[in-house]
């Protein structure tokens, strides 16, 4: 069967604020799922908690709307008992990188192959525009009683050093550069993470879309304007590792370059290594047939509804005699 | 109290890291090996190596289930274990020791503790000797307790020269094997079954097992040739082994919870590691492939994640996927589990929690017995949702149980908790091998199979996960179920799934889910509600009738005591009753149960005075969790209530005790027990 757009969308009622970036993010999403034509069913989309957290509600897919924090191991349970299933995980900046940081940091070790994608826009919105952990240091967005007396933590940096097989940045009102890094996302084979850099018209004053949407003058030449965002791949940056070797290499390169701010902010693929052994591979390395017979799938009872399995085995060990 | 002499217990102690665990599995081995019912218990420190353990051991020809405070044999190797055990040894009893330790003095020993130290120097001082290792000797003898002396050094080097052997090192960590053989030499132990024993703690490591077996046997013939006739009181252990019944397996909680989950269907678990949970994960991953009886081989995939939010968030993941999934945990675990119950809850998933409880709060006693976790089992978690706590009395019981919990988060689509603590997994227990191959798996209103059939009368436009009609449960499919798609949230939602606010939905909502309570306690059969455990013939001299009501675990030390009480009187029924369902509580049927029977006593062979009832709660927390419980479910007014929360499972001596002062009205209302080391 052949799907349509359309296929991939919800009736529901969005209610997100007139202009959020959440809205190029899902459009990018959907448009994703349809060109690598998944079938609706093959998919399931899980999120936390926040304006980003209601994502699934508008996507025709299974949609897991978790709790904050934890959209991580919702998702990743999934994937193991059934790795059949197209797994993508949404959150905002505060729900990954704040309240669920720890699951953020040990992810990066499984390397389930799954994709994440934080909706990064410094605030926690939906409770009305406290800092979130990407906002700067000493930064004053207008809901702020003081300026942020906290440092941000720098997404890109913390998932290359998490062990992120695929890491990578969009920004949200570049629907067709977010799509192609979402889908290059998907398609890889490992955890995959996507920072989307997002403005929240509603309480974030300063990281607006004007702003990201800047330029600043050559110093040199003043009627060369420099965009603000740009694409590494435009750059000569390559962030694939053909072989082992490159990896530390490339991962080092991959943070500092993730340091780049204010003027230039870069998208694109930081960082992608096909390499690390994901997560299922290493279950398949004990378990033959956990591909093609995963937990999901496993027969448990015959057709009188006994149990379809013999531990006589085991009980002889514990006999007595 | 004297327990009768048709059970002998034995003690082996020493510090953590030094065998004292290998030599107890040995012992127990050959013990359950030649026919005799075994229960072990391990008690130990949260510590690596240095710290007091002890692992008892009873058995006897007939069935046993808990430990006795009295120790008939006492093995030691080192002066804290004679410090610590010795006071418990019987009259008669035998103490096998190393000479060489009782120079230690008692003050040097920095890992004893108070309360240890306050017992002996007490029973010194009151029979007049020094407060040394030397005068607990003197003491002893007084008490006439045989006294085996283990020479270990030079048992050792002698032992050396005799296989040529002069790696002392290496040799040194034999002391455990050689003073268990002593103990077995003691009993005049059938020699073979000791080597068996040996093999089989040493399965895997062939070179140590035959060092081992040398040890023991040197050992063995060193005791005999100094140490005469066993006494006669223990010499039935010689005639009736091997005369018992021999098709009985021996068991720890920590296996069989696993074994159950096997054979239940579950394929997935996920915990972080705590004392005393993990070991039920370790053993399933141990034995992750599986036999099934069809021709594919099946298998558990064990996952150990970042924390107990992660643990309870995967296994509800993987739920949603339609596999059977489970994560274990304690206490502390549990705590952090809590809003993700609540998801599970509102999303109406089926989830298994196997809560081995632990003294708490906070770290509290982490590797120390309680049930001290009831009432937060039934109330973790913010709102209101239904879910199951169900518990498991013991050993043998948790393998059935598994089964049955799992069948119940499947049929009333909804998280179950399942009770277990610290004892059961660290007990170990000669049963009866499982009978699995008709038990029956039940899934509910679980769709298998890929895909929808829309064309089916009556098809909705979408599936509607949590469709509105007469059955508050509804149809349930695996993710990636073509025309299944579903949406779950942990805010309030709509039949598809999707978010609502809307009051009239937020009404129909919360009925569907509560109202499975009431389903909950319709469907469920009684006897797996509530156990009677106990109930003795209705004898025309009865003037008082005991009910006895427990949860978990204390019910071996309850039935061990009530079979010995009945021989010795018959003015007094019993009737116990073991909690299985503690939420929704089972208060109209445990009212039903104690008052027809009062009904039954009162109306039987024309009484003319009525029966006096008396109503006794027996658990392991301090504010008596269950009694609360019933008060809240029930008109039912407890009389006594037999506690502890010194974090040592209640002992047959201790139930014993108790249970005869409340036969002659000597009893407090509340009674708290301290009895252990």
């Amino acid at each position: 069967m052949e799907y349509k757009l359309a296929d991939f969308k919800t009736p529901v009622h969005n209610d997100w604020c007139a202009g959020c970036g959440d809205f190029g993010i899902l459009n990018a999403i959907q448009m994703s799922l349809y060109e690598l034509e998944i079938p609706p069913h093959q998919a399931a989309i899980f999120s936390g908690i926040g304006c980003s957290g209601k994502t699934p509600h508008f996507i025709n897919t299974f949609g897991i709307h978790t709790l904050h924090g934890r959209v991580l191991p919702f998702a990743q349970g999934a994937k193991l008992a059934n790795p059949n299933l197209k797994i993508l995980a949404v959150g905002g900046d505060g729900d990954g990188l704040g309240i669920g940081s720890g699951h953020f940091v040990n992810s990066g070790r499984r390397n389930i192959d799954l994709t994440y994608i934080i909706y990064n826009n410094g605030v926690y919105g939906l409770t009305k525009g406290q800092a979130s952990p990407t906002l700067k240091l000493g930064m004053k967005t207008k809901s702020l009683p003081q300026p942020n007396v906290n440092d941000s933590i720098n997404p890109i940096a913390l998932a290359c050093i998490s062990g992120f097989t695929y890491i990578a940045r969009g920004y949200s009102y570049d629907i067709k550069h977010l799509k192609e890094v979402i889908k290059k996302g998907i398609e890889h084979e490992g955890l995959s993470f996507i920072d989307v850099l997002q403005p929240c018209p509603t309480y974030n004053d300063i990281n607006t879309k004007e702003w990201y949407q800047s330029f600043t003058l050559d110093e040199n030449n003043p009627s060369i304007r420099i965009p603000k965002i740009y694409k590494l791949e435009e750059e000569g940056y390559n962030g694939v590792v053909d072989n082992d070797e490159e990896s530390s290499n490339k991962i080092i390169k991959a943070i500092e370059k993730s340091k780049e701010w204010e003027n230039r902010i870069p998208v694109g693929v930081f960082y992608e290594n096909k390499n690390t052994p994901t997560y299922e591979e290493r279950i398949q390395s004990r378990i033959d047939n956990y591909k093609k017979y995963p937990p999901a799938l496993q027969r448990i009872r015959d057709k009188n509804g006994n149990p379809n399995i013999n531990i006589d085995k085991l009980l002889d060990e514990l006999r007595s005699k | 109290m004297v327990i009768s002499r048709e059970s002998i217990s034995w003690v082996i102690g020493g510090p953590q890291g030094s065998g004292v665990d290998s030599a107890s599995h040995i012992f127990l081995k050959s013990i359950a090996m030649s026919g005799l019912n075994v229960f072990g218990k391990r008690e130990y420190h949260s510590n690596i190596k240095g710290e007091h353990s002890y692992f008892s051991v009873r058995f006897s020809n007939q069935i046993v289930r808990s430990p006795v405070d009295d120790i008939d044999i006492l093995v030691t190797f080192d002066a804290e274990t004679i410090v610590r055990h010795s006071p418990f040894l019987m009259k008669g009893g035998i103490l096998i020791y190393d000479p060489d330790v009782l120079g230690k003095k008692i003050e040097d020993i920095h890992t004893l503790d108070k309360s240890s130290e306050r017992r002996i120097s007490h029973i010194l001082k009151n029979n007049s000797k020094e407060f040394s290792l030397a005068g607990i000797i003197e003491e002893l003898k007084e008490r006439k307790v045989i006294l085996v002396k283990l020479p270990y050094t030079k048992l050792i080097n002698k032992f050396s020269e005799a296989i040529q052997d002069h790696s002392l090192s290496k040799l040194a960590r034999i002391t455990n094997v050689m003073s268990l053989a002593a103990s077995l030499a003691v009993l005049d132990f059938d020699i073979p079954l000791m080597e068996r024993g040996i093999l089989d703690t040493f399965a895997n490591k062939p070179k140590i097992a035959e060092l081992n077996v040398k040890a023991a046997n040197f050992t063995y013939s060193y005791v005999k040739e100094n140490f005469g006739a066993i006494p006669e009181k223990f010499s039935f252990v010689s005639k009736i082994q091997n005369e018992a019944n021999s098709n009985s397996i021996i068991a720890q909680g920590n296996q069989t919870s696993p074994l159950g989950k096997m054979v239940a269907g579950c394929r997935f678990q996920t915990y972080y590691p705590i004392t005393p949970a993990t070991d039920d994960s370790e053993y399933l991953e141990s034995n992750q492939i599986l036999d099934q009886n069809d021709n594919d081989i099946g298998s558990v995939a064990v996952v150990q994640t970042e924390d107990e939010i992660a643990a309870i968030t995967m296994a509800i993941g993987a739920a949603l996927t339609g596999v059977r999934a489970c994560t274990t945990t304690s206490g502390p675990g549990f705590s952090l589990m809590a809003e993700a119950l609540g998801w599970a809850g509102i999303n109406e998933v089926p989830l298994l929690v196997s809560l081995y409880q632990r003294a708490g709060p906070s770290t509290g006693l982490p590797t120390r017995q309680e049930q001290g976790d009831l009432l937060f089992a039934i109330n973790a978690g913010h709102g209101e949702f239904p879910r199951i706590v169900y518990s498991s009395g013991d050993i043998e019981e948790s393998f059935y149980d598994t089964i049955r919990v799992f069948n119940y988060a499947d049929i009333f689509q909804t998280p179950v908790i399942h009770m277990l603590d610290k004892y059961l997994s660290n007990s170990i227990i000669t049963c009866s091998p499982f009978e699995y191959k008709n038990l029956k798996i039940e899934r509910g209103k679980l769709l298998e199979g890929n895909s929808i059939e829309t064309k089916q009368q009556g098809f909705p436009d979408h599936f509607r996960r949590f469709e509105l009609n007469d059955d508050p449960i509804t149809m349930r499919v695996p993710l990636g179920t073509e025309n299944g798609i579903f949406w779950n949230t942990g805010d309030e939602h709509d039949e598809m799934g999707h978010i609502t606010e809307d009051p009239e939905t937020r009404i129909s909502m919360m009925e569907k889910r509560s109202s499975k309570l009431e389903l909950i306690q319709n469907r469920i059969p009684k006897e797996e509600q509530i156990a009677i455990e106990f109930e003795n013939n209705i004898s025309r001299n009865v003037k008082k009738l005991i009910v006895i009501v427990s949860w978990g675990s204390t019910k071996g030390a309850i039935l061990d005591s009530l079979e010995k009480i009945t021989d010795l009187d018959d003015k007094t029924q019993f009737l116990y009753l073991q909690i299985k369902l503690l939420n929704p509580f089972p208060g109209k049927l445990l009212e039903d149960i104690v008052n027809n029977k009062m009904k039954k006593l009162n109306t039987g062979d024309n009484k003319i005075s009525k029966i006096e009832t008396i109503i006794t709660i027996i658990e392991m927390n301090y504010l008596s969790q269950l009694d609360v419980l019933i008060k809240q479910n029930t008109t039912l007014q407890s009389d006594h209530n037999i506690l502890k929360y010194n974090g040592r499972p209640m002992s047959h001596t201790e139930i014993y005790n108790s249970l005869i002062n409340i036969i002659n009205n000597q009893s407090d209302r509340r009674v708290v027990l301290r009895d252990g080391v």
